[in-house]
This record gives structure tokens, C-alpha cells and sequence, in this order.
């Protein structure tokens, strides 16, 4: 049975896809769940995998090229299977109603599979009644018949309309941290059921726990405070007042003696203590909003969502842009892990190899621009994350302390703050709190 | 071990019972001098005499009634019912006076008695005497209702009735009378009111079901297992009290569920099996489950209609391999 290869829809926002490169040639036998080709969409390089067997019959789309989700790019198929009717239809694919009959939970988002003719189609879910009771019953399943007679490949529906599932399935999934959107139905109307959850399970298709999955504090992972009228009028008239987000911009010069000296003592230690300023800004920063969940917010319109867990986003420039990877439960992570992913994370930005869910979901944000020798700036507020703190350089400066003039590292932040929540008292304790750290680093290990 | 009919287990449990207490006594009609209209009070008569084996007019509400007064000043009676169908004329005996005695005279009067005969249909007895009662029983408060789908559970079951000190109704089958299967011969056979029982161990699916559609399910199970289908089969063997925890941990194992009973789709003891199911096992099944049971329409004579509307092997076949996503 042949399978349509489809561009598919690889992040939240994609609309089309350039192929970068086939990772298999016309002619290569292809297993369910192997890599076709790599595909660059609006945020990262992402993988497309086949979600049929047999051979790569016919690739559509060169190199280079690109074309809007849901097109068919390549068709998967027996050796001697004739595939002309597909490839002539090539192009409209994304119109082409690809559901085969019977099938009425609509395309799903991925490859979907091809109505069969009717010489092929015996046991198909479209087979009349009567012709299902005359003919013997399917071929006797030999052991376990839980796998039983080839699914007919309804698409699972995870598409267009609602998800179907068993609930047995929906349980199964969640204990083996699978994704059902990710799994193709066979039961009646793509309905997911127990042996569709299991070769998936058995295909390794099991979703990564996400590291910091021990460290999650319980109960809820925020809290939605509905808005209070003095808020609302805040909100409207300081936005009438400045862009659709009224910002603030808050600058405070911290003392970084004690974080150079700390620093300093870490890589004395040898170099897997080795961490980089920015790795101790970074833990300084999820600290604090750790204590001030009033900044680690989201602007939602009719609420503000004040979140209980820390998800720190980090602005990485690549070539053509910028984006910005998440650090997930922040402050719950130590010096070294966040070392250790930040720079991770920086990598596979650069390499444009970021998955969506790496990028997404952030709480508040931090941009570092003092590598590039910026003194001091402002950044652009990631809505709807409420504020984003800019981090300047790192400078000899000469201060006056205790009356004395002293030369001292200094480095400046501001913080960009979404007026609507967070007003000028409160983004300025929260720096407060940042400056107690920074200043004396030794409270992050306490 | 000897094998023996369910006829004779039947007998042989009224017999004991008569010997074990003489407060039990039989009343019906043809109980007596005939030997049973299908023989299974047979020799009770010789045995026990006219006090204990009592022939009545064609007054199904009578009997019952006196029945009841009787079990009110102490006796154990057991009124057999020459079939289920005939008892709705003594429905409201079974139903009014039985069921509720206990609980309108504030606890004073226990009802130990037995209302037992055959029950569903046989071979083109027609609309009127092929009719399977126990949704209708199982219904009211206040009644226990049985029903053994092999000579050991008719013995051990029948028994239990006996002993019980409530109304007990017990379902027999005329087309079971014949059949045949293991008791004991010197030891004593009783089952628990209230127990079902694994009559056969699978893992891709369950069969609920009690009764005569016990050996149904059996045959059914045996066609599955010649294709790799391994069944549960759960014989209720009681309906009130329900056994739930053996519905819900077959279903648990297997995640997919056939109800199979002899009876009308609406309203029937299938039903109540399902609501356990959703109930207790909603996230441990993989098909929504299906029931089988008899056409809803009055039995047809016709035997080739009559075939259709009853449940049977194929069908509860056919509805296995449905819920393994086999058809």
C-alpha cells in the first residue's frame, strides 16, 4: 500500500518547508519512523520521517527547494506497485483529500496514506457488511492475535477533527510518557488503541522525561490572578500612552568582584568547574524570579498568568536572527547544569538544530550583549512574558567606595517591564534582590 | 465424581435439603403425584409424603401467596413454577409480599423461601413461553436471584437457596434439564450466593455472562480458541447480588468486554453489566463493549427465526473478534 509523503507541519508556526537535504535515495527500502530527509522550517532544522513502509519510490521536491505544508513531496511503496495516479497528482497535494473512505476523522498532519483501489481493497474498513459476514474470518492470528491482520491505515485524526482514542490507549501512553498525537490510529475512525500504543512503544517512539521532571515542586505550575480594575486601567491607559506594550526601563550597575573571584576560584579547581559569567548571571536571574513570581508572568489579555515554575529563555544569535532557547525549571537546576545546557542549547541554536519545544514555553527572558562589548541596553519584550533583563558588559570601572575612589568590575543590566504588570516599585525590588545575589554569589549555593 | 444431569442435581439438592430440615416442603403444580411436569421433583413424593410434596390447582397467585404465609409462621417453602412464564400471574406474590415482607414488618418476618422453574425460551415454545425473566427479578430489592448454567452450580446453588432465610428466585433451563457435568458424589456441593466463577481463562477478552448462555459462551470460546482467541468466560451464576469484582478483574486484564445473556436488549441484566464496566474499568478499555442478547421482538415460532432472534455461538464469536478489532 502505497504512502504519501507529505511536507509536514515541524513546528507550531511552519508553513512551508525547504528540503535541505534527502537522506535517502529513490529505490532505498524506508521503515516506519525513519529519517527521509532533513527539513529547515521557520525556527530549526527538523527531521521528516516515513510513516509507511516499503521503498522510496519517487522523491518531488529537490534540494533547496521548498513547499507548503501538506504537499506531497515523495511516495512510499511496494517495488511493484504502480504509483503513477499519486504522481501525477502531485502539487495539489495539499488540497488532495487524502482520508481514505471510511476514515472521517480527516488528514492528519503527517504523511497520510492513499485510498487504495478496489482490487486491494479486501478487509478494508470500507467493505460492505455483507462481504465481511460471507468471507472467513481473517487470517488466523497466530499467538498473540493483539497484533493482528495489517491495520488498515486510517489516519489517527490528529489532525483535523478531534482526537480518538481508547481509553486504555490514553492511559497506556501517559504511563509510557508517549505522545498520541504522534501515534497513528487503526481501530474504527483512527480511534488509537491498545496495540497502536504498543508498537509505538515498541518503535521507541517514547517521548524524553524532561531532565528537571524530579525537581518540579507540586500542586499547580501557576496561578491566573483575574484582573483587578485599578490593573485594567493601568493597562489601558499606559498602553494608549506606548505601543501595545507599555515599557519601562529600569538600569542598575552591579559589583562583580565577588562573582570574577568566585569564578576565578571554580576554574582553579580544574576545568570541569569551569563556568562563564553569564552561567552565574543566568542562576542569579532564575533565583530571583524564584522569589519574585510577580515578574515570572505572562500578559494574557484578560489575566495575567504569575507562574510557580522557572523557565528561563535565553536570546542566542545565529546567522540570519535570533532565537531563544529555553532552560526549563531554572532555578531548580544547579551552576553546573545550567552551565552545561546553556551552552548546549547555544550549540544546536547556532546549528539550527533547536526542536520547538526547546524554544518555546519560556517564563522570562535574558539577552547578554556584553561579549560584544555593549555597555548597556534596552531589549525587546518577548511577548507575553512580562519582562526581559539586558545584560551589558563586564568592565573595570572607578568607583567610590567608602569615600575612596577604587577601581572595580562593574556590569550593567535593565530590565525592559511590561507596565501592565509590573510596575516600577516591583521590577525595582526585584533587581534589588538580583543585585544581593550578584553581589554576593555565595547565597546561590546557599 | 460422578457426572449426572442438572435434573437430577436439582433432585438431589431438594432431597437433602428435606433431610437436613424439615421445615423445607415443595408446593407446585404436577410437583407431586406426576413426578415433576419435568421430573425434577421425582421420588420426592414417596419419599417425604403429601405434607411435604404438595400438588396445587392451576392458581399460580395462590400458591405463592400460601407459600409466603407459609415461610411468614416459620416453614421453608419452595414453589416451583412449571415455567417463569407462567409465574407473572404470581408476581405480585414474588414481588409485594416476598420481596418486601422483611422490610414493611419492620424486620419481623423473614421470607426463607425459594421461587424456582425454568426459565428463556426452548425450541419453538413461541412468543408466549420463550421468555427469559430475570432483568424483571433482578430489579426488586429485596430478592435474591440465581441462575446455574451447569449441574454442579443448579446442586450447590439450589442449596444455598434453601438455607438462605430470604426470597431466593432460581432460574433453571428447560433446554439444561438434559445436560450434563461433574458432582460430587459423597461430599457436599454448595455455592455461595453472590459468587461468579471464571468457567474459562483467557487473556484477549472477556464473555459476561450466566445461565444457559453459559455453554453458549463455552462454545464460543472454544471456536476462538481453534484461531489463538483465548476468552475469559465469567459465569455470574448469581444476578442479585452481582459479583463485580470478577467482571472488573477479568476486564481489567483483558481491556475488552462481551455481555451475553438470553434475554431483551433494554433495560437487561447486560446492561447493568456494562454500567458496572464503565464504571469500575473505564481506563482499562481498548473497544467500547458490546452486548449480545436476544432480538427485541416476541420470540417468533418459526425455527428459522426463531434461530435468528436468539443469541448464539457465532454471534458472541462475531462480537469478540469486534472488540479485538478483528472484523
Amino acid at each position: 500500500m502505497a504512502t504519501k509523503v507529505v511536507m509536514e507541519a515541524l513546528s507550531p508556526t511552519m508553513e512551508e518547508g525547504r528540503l535541505v537535504k534527502w537522506l535517502k535515495n529513490e529505490g532505498d527500502q524506508v521503515k516506519n519512523g525513519e529519517t527521509l530527509a532533513e527539513v529547515e522550517t521557520d525556527k530549526a532544522i527538523m527531521e521528516l520521517v516515513a510513516r509507511g513502509e516499503g521503498v522510496l519510490r519517487k522523491r518531488l521536491l529537490n534540494e533547496n527547494d521548498a513547499a507548503p505544508v501538506g504537499q506531497l513531496i515523495a511516495v512510499i511503496a511496494a517495488p511493484d506497485e504502480n504509483i503513477d495516479a499519486l504522481v501525477s497528482g502531485a502539487g495539489d497535494g495539499a488540497a488532495a483529500p487524502a482520508a481514505p473512505a471510511g476514515a472521517s476523522a480527516g488528514a492528519s498532519a503527517g504523511a497520510t496514506s492513499v485510498p487504495r483501489g478496489p482490487a486491494q481493497s479486501q478487509g478494508e474498513a470500507s467493505a460492505p457488511p455483507q462481504e465481511k459476514a460471507a468471507s472467513a474470518p481473517p487470517a488466523p492470528p497466530a499467538g498473540r492475535p493483539a497484533a493482528p491482520p495489517a491495520p488498515s491505515a486510517a489516519p489517527s485524526g490528529n489532525g483535523g477533527g478531534r482526537m480518538r482514542s481508547s481509553p486504555l490507549a490514553r492511559r497506556m501512553a501517559s504511563e509510557n510518557g508517549l505522545d498520541l498525537q504522534a501515534v497513528q490510529g487503526s481501530g474504527p475512525g483512527g480511534r488509537i488503541i491498545k496495540r497502536d500504543v504498543e508498537a509505538a512503544v515498541a518503535s521507541g517512539a517514547v517521548r524524553q522525561q524532561p531532565v528537571a521532571a524530579r525537581l518540579v515542586p507540586a500542586g499547580e505550575d501557576f496561578r491566573d490572578a483575574p484582573l483587578t480594575q485599578i490593573r485594567k486601567t493601568i493597562a489601558r491607559r499606559l498602553s494608549e500612552s506606548i505601543g501595545p506594550i507599555p515599557t519601562f526601563y529600569l538600569t542598575a550597575e552591579f559589583d562583580m568582584e565577588r562573582v570574577a573571584e568566585m569564578r576565578g576560584a571554580m576554574a582553579a579547581m580544574g576545568d570541569e568547574f569551569k563556568v562563564s559569567f553569564n552561567d552565574i548571571v543566568l542562576k542569579a536571574v532564575a533565583t530571583a524570579l524564584a522569589q519574585h513570581p510577580e515578574v515570572n508572568a505572562h500578559w494574557l489579555g484578560d489575566k495575567i498568568r504569575y507562574f510557580n515554575r522557572v523557565h528561563l529563555g535565553m536570546a542566542v544569535a545565529i546567522d540570519d536572527g535570533l532565537i531563544t532557547p529555553v532552560i526549563f525549571d531554572a532555578d531548580q537546576k544547579r551552576m553546573s547544569e545550567i552551565s552545561r545546557e546553556s551552552r548546549e542549547l547555544a550549540k544546536r541554536a547556532r546549528e539550527r538544530k533547536l526542536k520547538p519545544e526547546e524554544y518555546t514555553g519560556s517564563t522570562f527572558s535574558v539577552s547578554n550583549l556584553g561579549m560584544f562589548g555593549i555597555d548597556q541596553f534596552t531589549a525587546i519584550i518577548n511577548p507575553p512574558e512580562v519582562g526581559i533583563l539586558a545584560i551589558g558588559a563586564l568592565e573595570e570601572k572607578p568607583v567610590v567606595i567608602d569615600g575612596a575612589l577604587a577601581t572595580r568590575k562593574r556590569m550593567r543590566v535593565t530590565m525592559s517591564c511590561d507596565h501592565r504588570v509590573v510596575d516600577g516599585a516591583l521590577g525595582a525590588r526585584f533587581l534589588q534582590t538580583l543585585r544581593r545575589l550578584i553581589e554576593n554569589p555565595l547565597m546561590l549555593v546557599y | 465424581m460422578s457426572v449426572i444431569t442438572y435434573r437430577d442435581a436439582l433432585n438431589q439438592a431438594l432431597r437433602e435439603e428435606m433431610h437436613r430440615d424439615d421445615r423445607v416442603f415443595i408446593m407446585g403444580e404436577e410437583v407431586a403425584v406426576y413426578q415433576g411436569a419435568y421430573k425434577v421433583s421425582k421420588g420426592l413424593l414417596q419419599e417425604f409424603g403429601e405434607m411435604r410434596v404438595v400438588d396445587t390447582p392451576i392458581t399460580e397467585l395462590g400458591f405463592a401467596g400460601v407459600g409466603v404465609g407459609a415461610a411468614m409462621v416459620g416453614l421453608r417453602p419452595i414453589i416451583e413454577f412449571m415455567t417463569w412464564n407462567f409465574a407473572l400471574l404470581a408476581i405480585d406474590q414474588v414481588v409485594n409480599s416476598a420481596a418486601k415482607m422483611l422490610y414493611m414488618s419492620g424486620g419481623q418476618y423473614n421470607i426463607p423461601m425459594v421461587f424456582r422453574g425454568p426459565n428463556g425460551a426452548a425450541l419453538q415454545l413461541s412468543a408466549q413461553h420463550s421468555q427469559a425473566w430475570e432483568s424483571w427479578l433482578a430489579h426488586i430489592p429485596g430478592l435474591k436471584v440465581v441462575a446455574p448454567g451447569t449441574p454442579y452450580d443448579a446442586k450447590g446453588l439450589l442449596k444455598s437457596a434453601i438455607r438462605d432465610d430470604n426470597p431466593v428466585i432460581v432460574l433453571e433451563g428447560e433446554m439444561l434439564y438434559n445436560t450434563k457435568g461433574e458432582v460430587p458424589e459423597n461430599e457436599e456441593v454448595i455455592v455461595p450466593i453472590g459468587k461468579a466463577e471464571l468457567k474459562r481463562e483467557g487473556e484477549h477478552a472477556s464473555i459476561i455472562t450466566h445461565g444457559k448462555m453459559v455453554l453458549t459462551a463455552l462454545q464460543a470460546a472454544d471456536q476462538l480458541g481453534k484461531q489463538g482467541i483465548n476468552v475469559d468466560v465469567v459465569d455470574l451464576r448469581t444476578i442479585r447480588p452481582m459479583d463485580i469484582d470478577a467482571i472488573t478483574t477479568s476486564v481489567r486484564k483483558t481491556n475488552r468486554a462481551v455481555v451475553l445473556e438470553e434475554g431483551w436488549e433494554i433495560c437487561g441484566v447486560g446492561a447493568q453489566v456494562v454500567d458496572y464496566i464503565q464504571r469500575e474499568c473505564f481506563d482499562d478499555l481498548d473497544a467500547p463493549v458490546v452486548r449480545i442478547h436476544q432480538a427485541d421482538v416476541p420470540m417468533p415460532y418459526a425455527k428459522n427465526l426463531e434461530r435468528a432472534a436468539k443469541p448464539d455461538a457465532a454471534k458472541t464469536v462475531a462480537a469478540v473478534k469486534k472488540v479485538m478489532y478483528l472484523e
